[in-house]
Parts: C-alpha cells; structure tokens; sequence
C-alpha cells in the first residue's frame, strides 16, 4: 500500500492531484491518500479528510511508500519505520502554509540522504513514473542524538538532582 | 514532612512537535513528568503519565493564544513543576514564559523544521528559557541558541 498524507495544516491539492493521476494508471496498486478539508474528490485512491492517529499509525505501518508534503511529524514516523518516503515541499507563495520552511526542512533532509524530496508536480509526476527507483530508506533510531538526550540529562541532574 | 518530588512538565502542540517531544524522552527517565499537548489521543502514546489537553493557537488569533494562555496556568498552578521543556509551539511559549516567572527552570528545543531561520516562538521563548536549543548547527549563536545534537 502507498500512503499519501498532507497532515493537518490544510490541503495539499497539488500533491493530492499529482498522485491521483499517477494512480489512475495503476490498477492493482492500493493507493490511501489522507487529503485534509479539500474540495478536491481524488477519482483513482481511497482517501479521506483526515485520519485519527491510531489509523493513521496503522497506514504508516503497512505502507510500502509513503508520499507526504514536508511535515516533521511525517517524516519523523516514517523514517522510524524505516519506510521511504517521498515528500514535496508546501509553498507559502501558494499560499499552502505560513512561511517556506518545508522547502529549508525537504532541501536539509534530502542532503542527509534520508528522504527523496519532489521539488513541484512536474518533479513528483516525473518520480512516480520510476517508482521502482526510489530506495528503502535507513532506518532511524527511536529516540534524539546520544549528545543532545545527554545534554538535556545533564541539565535536569543540575536541577533536580541525579536519578 | 516529605517534601514534594521534583517534577518535569513537558509541553508540544501536535504533529511534528510532539513527535519530536517523544524522540526525547530518555532524558527524563527516570524523573516524574506530566505532559502537557492538544490531542487526547496522545494519552496512548504515553502511558500512565498524566497528560493535560490545552486549546492549540497561533500569532494569527489573540483570542486563541488567551484561551491556550489560561489554559496552560492552569496547568502550572496545578502540577507546579521544577523544571518545563517544550519543542513548541505557542503551548509550550506560553508555558515557558510563565514557568519561569514562577521559578521553574526551562528548556526550549527549537523544532528540527526551522533548518534556515528559528521559528517565531522558537525567537521569543528564548528569552524566557535557561536552556536555549537549536537543531542545527548553523543556528547556533554565541548568545543563544546553543547546538547539542538533534532529535535525530
């Protein structure tokens, strides 16, 4: 199953629409495609507004692909599942969120080498096209960098004592 | 008398926020924490911690940050904590800018998400944080914020 989500600051259409032509050339795929409060009706993939987060865990966790737009959340849970994942950045410019930070958060993320990053539709269209070049992703750990949860322990045994 | 055992708060508004929240939680093991968000569902994620749900606001609506405002000292008169963490957003600035006028000691970690430029609440709970955190090296400044690692 491929898992599209565009979280939940809003809709995705340009995401949304992009996969959804994509799927309408792939019989046989199961394509699930979270799409927020959008007036678009996706016509080749289940989908639905939003999901509650026990589902939306679930999805995650069956999902072979993940698609999303450039949400930490995502991205972070897709990555400790270790799923690949395929995000295209929101655009203030497009008025698809408040500021351009997804854009800073994809470009980061793809030079880490732990997502691959579309950076419009024409880019998304042209990846899902190759799909089968889009690698596993490297499995993250469950919790924060060994430095910065030593840090934080530091500073609490500071305050509050050792434990 | 037994005094009372020092307590954590940890506070994050959805999504991205909380899930990094979480990627933390070796650092207080051990401590008593209550945590503080704006989903119920995250009980589940949590165990028998106590969670507190307050209303999710932003800089776009002044009526809305009041209500998370009261929401969240309401939070802090009740739990009293020693120490209040937070990976935003406007929850956690609220409630490190309160904290640390009634004592507490506070940290911010600024979300992983602002890799060019710290976020809005990120810039002014600086001000109120003892413990000022970016995740990325570059954002980092002589007088705060300071880099130690990432959620990553």
């Amino acid at each position: 199953m491929i898992l599209v989500t565009v979280g939940t600051q809003g809709p995705f259409d340009r995401l949304v629409k992009t996969v959804d032509a994509w799927a309408a050339t792939q019989p046989g795929r199961r394509i699930f495609a979270q799409i927020g409060p959008s007036d678009y009706r996706p016509t080749a993939m289940e989908f639905a507004a939003d999901l509650d987060p026990a589902t939306f865990e679930q999805y995650l966790t069956e999902a072979e692909l993940i698609i999303a737009h450039a949400g930490m959340g995502t991205i972070l849970k897709a990555l400790e599942l270790g799923k690949p994942v395929l995000i295209m950045p929101r655009r203030a410019s497009l008025g698809e969120q408040r500021n351009e930070h997804q854009l800073a958060t994809a470009e980061r993320f793809e030079r880490l080498g732990i997502v691959q990053v579309a950076q419009d539709e024409i880019d998304l269209a042209r990846r899902l096209e190759s799909l089968d070049s889009v690698q596993p992703s490297k499995r993250i750990s469950d919790s924060a960098s060994p430095e910065l949860i030593s840090h934080l322990r530091t500073f609490l045994a500071r305050h509050l004592g050792a434990v | 008398m037994v005094p009372a055992r020092k307590k954590i708060l940890a506070v994050a508004s959805g999504g991205g926020h909380w899930v990094q929240l979480m990627r933390l939680r070796p650092a207080w093991q051990g401590y008593d924490v209550v945590y503080c968000s704006v989903h119920p569902e995250y009980q589940q994620q949590i165990g028998d911690a106590r969670l507190y749900v307050v209303p999710d606001s932003n800089a776009k609506s002044k009526l809305a940050v009041l209500r998370t405002a009261f929401a969240i000292l309401r939070v802090l008169r009740k739990e009293r904590p020693d120490v209040v963490i937070s990976t935003g957003a406007a929850p956690g600035g609220l409630a490190l800018f309160f904290a640390k006028k009634m004592g507490a000691k506070t940290i911010w970690i600024d979300s992983i998400a602002n890799a060019e430029v710290l976020s809005m609440s990120g810039q002014k709970a600086g001000k109120h944080a003892d413990l000022w955190l970016t995740q990325w090296p570059e954002l980092a400044r002589p007088e705060g914020p300071e880099y130690h690692g990432s959620v990553l």
